[in-house]
């Protein structure tokens, strides 16, 4: 399949990309742009390890192929949180809370997380739950990623 | 706090797991799995895949250089399958192309004539079918014993005698990252696999063996690792002993990732157990005698089948004073997916019959299930159904119930159990508890040694590598940890290096929840070396002591003078005096042993002990059930970082929750049915409950710092918890998981 060219703001920056419409936009992510924070855990949307953001809308990557972005479509993966120097509340909070063991869901959870913390800055636990619910984590018992999150929030709100 | 070391890149993305590394000229392979449980194969045509553009190189069986078959205990693996596949997950070629996805276009263009045979399903027809393997007699892959006392004159003194059977499912590990490693062939005939695994040493057995190379010549490093749970073991090592093949053949990097559906369909899987118990009961409500039967599906291959029914035969009681014992396992090769280690290592099955049974005998003793426990459970200094006398460490299995039961309130709560009458809103409550003890590592089973290598720079920057791997447990976090305390210095100043097999010695697998206590055991030791070599010139900086120096915060001082020196003045002043500060430790386990034809002996050094209490209620309409809360108690011996000592109970709670009520990898005459979390259901974060942890230390004499283990204990009681609380809200008695809406639904409607 003759390959295309999309322009995309990929993580805050804009970016030419070009890739077979076909391919996976999660093989694009990974082996074309090198950005290998995004992880393939099960290839059918269960799992969630392949979770970005597409205009701030939370997407598996591995369900999405590459013909179906927009040009101007802002792409957020896990490399694109906080900055070379700064890490996000989010990613802090996984630090000091325990909310990383073997780190394979890290990535999309933190995705998860940052996409419901744009849309409600103040989640319950239930609420902050029912956001992950699409990406599985087999180390944690979720307890301690759902500890992070609230943290996050709270000091995101300025209360902690 | 400890903050885990590996956290940052975690966090970030930055980790770099098997399937991230890139190589120059690296091409990939992908596996062509059986069509059948059980077949012969007459012929394979490897051409058209072959001719296929972008295809380097096809392997089969008639390609590995060494040899063909592989394994820990009994070589019955085969690398690829030769003449005959018995499973569905076999892998009979192999395509390495310039892409994956070519690979794996190609794999169906070869051609596989096969001649089905009757499969075995079960480790009941095992018992009696042609064995899997011509070079065995039969499908008995071990057969283990305890006999202790008298069981037929036992049971004459008793007032009731209980019998019961049990069942539980395949589990699929479900480490978040499917296996994936890269071979690389070095200049110089050696090669190099990058791979994910728990156990780089066995990779390097095995590498070495299929490519016919010296250990020496075959170099293993470990990546991070996506999840383990006792999983990642011979599988990964037969993938990238296969990996290495190709690499070998074509002279170019290769890389094996697996999809999941690949990763379920060939990896081992925890054992399906088929158990019986029966028990008698004296009118004091003690127990008199006990029978117990284990049978284990093993699959085809042996792998560490007989460690795995190993250890709930010498745990066969529970933590109970049972007078006259027998117990036979018998771990059996049938054609299903082969089964292996995996968290808790055959106790999630026995424990869930174990104590399911104990409240089932509760309940004819006339007794709540506390109080028979108590007057059941092992004391300190009792000699156990094995012949061994608790006297090393403490017993403190009666602690962790009561610790649990007082904080989860299951006095009051025991007794509004719903006990088969739904609310007004149609909800059945039910609490219940398990406990265990478990002996700690290796045991018997194998041989406990590992060691460590502390290696101090002239700028007071320290190297540190283990014989252990960390599995995303926290193992480099502990490790650190236990050797920044030993010479006083912050954890900062100290790197962690993954474990390469060709630099630092076997530790034996980072599994039986060992890691803490040999690695720690053996960064002791190496810090001890450390300090022995600083001595005479800790002597001329700070003046003899017949004492030994105080390493704390940084500095080294004097008992007696109390003069002190930076640790990094006394760093720079060895190695001015040209002394290079390295040192190895090594850790060997004291001594166990196992007489196997009475079943008895000193199986482990020590134990743990634990208790997990849940409660939950059950939709009497739906059969669903929500568990509302967990309370877990450990006795860990010492705990090294207690942060992450809980991130291990939590995970094991909602992963024993999986076991309880959800998982099972089904097998439809031998062929694998779940291979994906779309029918492989394991706990998403909505269900997980509200939990607490409690950490009992009882510091244990054989630990570092008193620290003993804690991965798989947590892992092992949810099953009975779960069981046991349903009971008590449905009245209905579940002995066979997972315990799945359905099967309540059923089970409520017909009573």
């Amino acid at each position: 399949m003759t390959k295309v060219v999309k322009k995309v703001q990929l993580n805050g920056v804009e970016k030419m990309v070009e890739a077979s419409p076909e391919s996976r936009l999660l093989d694009v992510i990974r082996l074309e742009l090198n950005l290998t924070g995004t992880k393939e855990g099960c290839g059918e949307g269960e799992c969630g390890a392949c979770s970005i953001l597409i205009n701030d809308t939370l997407i598996n990557s591995c369900l999405v192929l590459f013909g179906q972005l927009n040009d101007g479509d802002k792409i957020l993966t896990v490399e694109g949180l906080g900055d070379a120097k700064h890490l996000t509340s989010l990613q802090e909070c996984f630090i000091t809370e325990g909310g990383t063991q073997c780190g394979m869901c890290t990535p999309g959870m933190l995705i998860a997380a940052h996409a419901l913390l744009i849309k409600n800055p103040k989640p319950t636990r239930e609420e902050i739950a029912e956001a992950l619910a699409g990406n599985l984590c087999r180390c944690t018992g979720y307890k301690k990623i759902i500890d992070s999150v609230e943290k996050a929030a709270k000091i995101m709100r300025g209360e902690s | 706090m400890v903050k885990r070391i590996d956290a940052y890149e975690k966090v970030t993305g930055k980790a770099i797991y098997a399937d991230d590394l890139k190589f120059d000229r690296m091409c990939y392979a992908a596996p062509l799995h059986s069509e059948y449980a059980s077949a012969k194969i007459l012929d394979i045509d490897t051409s058209r895949a072959l001719a296929f553009k972008g295809v380097i190189e096809v392997i089969t069986a008639d390609d590995v250089p060494g040899s063909i078959r592989v394994g820990g205990l009994v070589p019955d693996q085969y690398v690829l399958s030769d003449r005959e596949v018995r499973f569905y997950g076999d892998v009979v070629a192999l395509v390495v192309a310039e892409s994956a996805e070519i690979a794996r276009k190609a794999l169906s263009l070869i051609k596989v004539d096969y001649k089905p045979l009757k499969p075995i399903l079960s480790p009941q027809d095992g018992l009696n079918a042609k064995p899997v393997h011509d070079f065995q007699k039969n499908n008995v892959v071990e057969h283990f014993k305890v006999r202790h006392g008298d069981t037929k004159k036992g049971y004459k003194a008793c007032e009731s005698i209980v019998e019961e059977d049990f069942e539980t499912q395949f589990i699929e590990h479900s480490y978040m990252e499917p296996e994936s490693c890269i071979a690389i062939p070095n200049p110089d005939g050696s090669v190099t696999v990058h791979g994910g695994m728990q156990h780089p040493f066995t990779t390097r057995r095995y590498t070495a063996k299929a490519t016919g190379l010296p250990l020496a010549k075959v170099q293993i490093i470990q990546t991070t690792l996506g999840g383990g749970f006792g999983g990642r073991d011979d599988t990964i090592a037969v993938i990238c002993a296969r990996a290495a093949i190709l690499a070998l053949k074509v002279n170019r990097p290769v890389k094996i990732t697996y999809t999941r559906d690949e990763s379920m369909r060939e990896s081992y899987k925890r054992h399906p157990f088929f158990t019986k118990y029966k028990a008698g009961i004296d009118k004091n409500g003690k127990f008199k005698a006990m029978d117990v039967d284990f049978l284990a599906d093993a699959g085809p291959y042996c792998a560490v089948s007989p460690f795995v029914i190993w250890r709930p035969t010498v745990q066969c009681t529970g933590p109970y004073i049972v007078p006259n014992v027998r117990c036979d396992s018998r771990a059996v090769y049938t054609n299903n997916t082969p089964t292996g280690a995996m968290r808790g290592f055959g106790t999630p099955q026995q424990v869930f019959a174990n104590e399911s049974f104990v409240d089932i005998c509760a309940e004819k003793a006339g007794m709540d299930p506390l109080k028979f426990r108590k007057l059941n459970f092992f004391r300190q200094g009792v000699t156990t159904h094995t012949e061994q006398k608790f006297d090393k460490h403490k017993v403190s299995i009666e602690e962790v119930t009561d610790k649990a039961l007082k904080e989860i309130d299951w006095k009051k709560k025991f007794k509004i159990c719903s006990r088969g009458k739904p609310d007004k809103y149609d909800y059945l409550f039910g609490i219940g508890f398990a406990t265990s003890y478990r002996g700690v590592s290796l045991g018997a089973e194998g041989n406990d040694f590992c060691s460590a290598l502390v290696n101090i720079q002239p700028d007071a920057s320290i190297l540190l590598e283990v014989g252990v791997s960390e599995n995303g447990q926290g193992l480099k976090t502990a490790m650190v940890r236990i050797l920044a305390g030993e010479l006083g210095v912050e954890d900062e100043r100290i790197h962690f290096i993954d474990t390469d097999t060709s630099s630092i010695p076997d530790g034996g697998p980072t599994v039986a929840s060992r890691g803490t206590l040999v690695g720690g055991n053996a960064v002791v030791d190496a810090a001890k070396g450390i300090r022995k070599m600083m001595r005479p010139v800790l002597k001329e900086l700070i003046g003899a002591s017949k004492k030994q120096y105080l390493y704390k915060s940084g500095k080294i001082k004097n008992p007696d003078t109390k003069k002190s020196v930076s640790f990094e003045k006394a760093v720079l002043a060895c190695h001015n005096k040209k002394m290079y500060l390295h040192a190895l430790g090594t850790f060997s386990g004291p001594d166990v042993g196992w007489d196997e034809t009475r079943g008895r002996g000193n199986a482990y050094f020590t134990y743990v002990y634990a208790c997990q209490a849940c409660e939950l209620t059950v939709n009497a309409k739906t059969g669903k059930v929500k568990v509302g809360k967990v309370v877990a108690a450990h006795e860990v011996g010492k705990s090294i970082n207690p942060q992450m000592s809980v991130g291990q109970i939590f995970g094991g709670i909602v992963m024993g929750l999986g076991f309880a009520l959800t998982e099972q990898v089904r097998h439809k005459d031998g062929i694998i049915q779940d291979v994906n979390f779309n029918t492989y259901k394991i706990p998403r974060s909505i269900d997980a409950p509200e939990m607490t942890a409690i950490l009992v230390e009882n510091p244990d004499p054989a630990g570092p710092w008193g620290a003993k283990s804690l991965g798989e204990p947590t892992n092992e009681l949810m099953g009975a918890a779960v069981a046991n609380a349903i009971y008590y809200a449905t009245g209905v008695r579940f002995k066979k998981t997972p315990i799945t809406s359905d099967d309540i639904k059923k089970a409520i409607c017909s009573k």
